[in-house]
């Protein structure tokens, strides 16, 4: 059995249980920031240099989102053969910033409506003769209704 | 506001395409073309301007002097600049400092680009810290992907639909059909672009710019340079090169979050509008002064954004401008009437100093078989990852 390290330890906790991604918070005007920033708040009216590491919220809104029918160029590590995949924009309510992630390995776009509730996973995105690598993903949250896809597709389709 | 302008006494440009050429060649064919048109000699030439382009070695990150060397050492000045897509807006904008400093009085501005096919790549090699190497390594995000997002984003909050892009598609096929320079010169249908393969949902290959070679250059001069060759010459009297404010609340490419607003809130005016908005003020003029725009379609879907950021319309109108013929040739205010991106693909470096080409051909009554009567004023935008805006207000 392979082991399971984060793809980026600095940015990822991957521990199943509770993968979170791993932001900074300036400790003078609370502002968040992801990747983390480690020398200098980027408000540009406070720029103070001490920020403590935070987990992010594992919740969010769907921004917007996307998928990719086409292997992109290295350095993403592709399986072969290219498995398309989603890419989501999640809007987290606390911090009030946009992540991005890909989508939960089983989802594709027609199962996506901007809006609704997501979670964070972690899933692998490559591996190597030792390890897996895993990234975090958004995955739908429990509790979405369908109606407002229904909706949307019809209209896309006037 | 006179002393505040410079004059595009030359423009010239390369055919865009794919002609497996040194970028050197095509920004020497751009810039011989701008020196004819001016009807200026290279040795009279003192300050050149480069647009950087990051995917030709050495010779790339040094443009303005690997033009100059092949033009021919003449001691002019020297700069070259980068702001990924908006690079070339830095380098008119150097030249124009330059000018108005009464530095120079006579000024090159050059950009051309040679690309492989397919996907924009980041830089080779194992780059854990470059933000342009990770959305790669951890997402898999190409070009196309941030593209879609903006699409998606679209048709959520205003309804779009997969056939007002490909409306925009239509439109600028027909406006670039009998452009010389355009690598695409052929007419689509909404079927034939609705039909082409999907890239990233809801994005079709026939909505996406593609990558391409080609070169643009400018000859820009002082005004009393200019009026001892010419009567009435384009000027130039707004630029822009805004980066964002804090906090940019809209995903940007390369970057895997927005900035948080948590603590801050968001600027009252979003990073996009900001960039036409600095332009606009320069000139002393406002979008309802403005006859024709080229704005960066690197999406059909794109395009639509633009409309409402530049002031064209408000936010959620901009379906209704296309479906109306308002930005067509022929209607109020016509948009890419060069054909845009989507006939051209993009030339990185090149592509902002192209916007002023086409205009200043609209401006003078030049651009044959797509010619937008009567223009007096246009503005281009344009934006380059990491937190370039580009804008140029060009008269006459």
């Amino acid at each position: 059995m392979k082991t399971r390290v984060s793809a980026l330890e600095s940015w990822f906790d991957a521990n199943p249980e509770r993968p979170r991604l791993i932001g900074s918070r300036c400790r003078s005007c609370h502002s968040y920031f992801f990747p983390k920033e480690t020398f200098a708040c980027r408000n540009p009216v406070c720029g103070a240099t001490e920020l403590e590491d935070v987990p992010l919220s594992a919740t969010g809104t769907l921004w917007s989102y996307t998928d990719n029918h086409y292997q992109p160029p290295a350095p993403y590590m592709s399986p072969d053969p290219f498995q398309p995949y989603a890419i989501a924009a999640v809007e987290l309510a606390d911090e009030k910033m946009v992540v991005l992630g890909q989508v939960a390995s089983g989802t594709a776009t027609g199962d996506l409506q901007v809006g609704m509730r997501m979670k964070l996973v972690a899933e692998t995105l490559y591996a190597d003769d030792a390890k897996e690598y895993v990234v975090w993903k958004w995955a739908p949250a429990a509790g979405n209704s369908t109606s407002a896809r229904v909706a949307r597709d019809e209209r896309s389709r006037s | 506001m006179s002393e505040r302008q410079v004059a595009v006494l030359g423009v010239g440009m390369h055919p865009w395409g794919k002609w497996g050429k040194n970028f050197v060649e095509y920004g020497v064919a751009a810039a011989r073309a701008a020196l004819a048109d001016a009807g200026i000699a290279w040795t009279d030439v003192q300050f050149v301007a480069g647009g950087e382009t990051i995917r030709n070695g050495y010779p790339g990150f040094i443009a303005g002097a690997s033009v100059a060397q092949a033009l021919g050492w003449s001691g002019a000045q020297v700069t070259s600049c980068y702001g990924a897509c908006a690079a070339g807006s830095q380098a008119i904008s150097v030249a124009r400092a330059h000018i108005l400093a009464g530095n120079c009085d006579v000024a090159l501005v050059v950009g051309a680009d040679s690309n492989p096919k397919g996907f924009f790549a980041p830089q080779a090699g194992e780059r854990w810290t470059d933000p342009d190497w990770l959305r790669f390594r951890l997402l898999g995000a190409t070009n196309p992907v941030y593209f879609a997002l903006y699409a998606r984003r679209r048709m959520a909050l205003y309804g779009a639909t997969d056939r007002d892009f490909a409306k925009v598609k239509v439109k600028n096929a027909r406006h670039g059909l009998t452009n010389p320079y355009a690598r695409y010169r052929k007419l689509v249908t909404e079927e034939e672009v609705l039909a082409s393969p999907m890239v990233s949902d809801p994005l079709r290959l026939l909505e996406i710019c593609a990558t391409s070679d080609g070169g643009a250059a400018l000859v820009l001069t002082s005004m009393e340079f200019a009026r001892k060759h010419t009567t009435n010459p384009v000027t130039i009297s707004g630029i822009s090169t805004v980066t964002p404010r804090y906090p940019s609340t809209i995903i940007e490419m390369p970057n895997f979050a927005t900035d948080s607003a948590a603590s801050v809130p968001a600027p009252p005016v979003a990073f996009r509008d900001s960039i036409t908005a600095a332009a606009y003020e320069q000139a002393g003029i406002g979008p309802e002064d403005v006859d024709l725009a080229e704005v960066y379609d690197l999406s059909a879907a794109l395009e639509l954004d633009w409309y409402e950021n530049i002031g064209l319309c408000p936010p959620g109108d901009a379906e209704k401008l296309l479906n109306d013929g308002v930005t067509a040739v022929g209607g109020r205010v016509p948009v890419n009437p060069s054909g845009g991106l989507s006939s051209f693909g993009e030339a990185i470096p090149a592509q902002a100093i192209a916007q002023v080409c086409e205009l200043t051909w609209q401006l003078r009554g030049q651009a044959e078989g797509r010619q937008v009567d009567h223009a007096k004023v246009g503005v281009t935008v344009n934006q380059g990852l990491f937190g370039h805006g580009s804008s140029v207000v060009v008269q006459r």
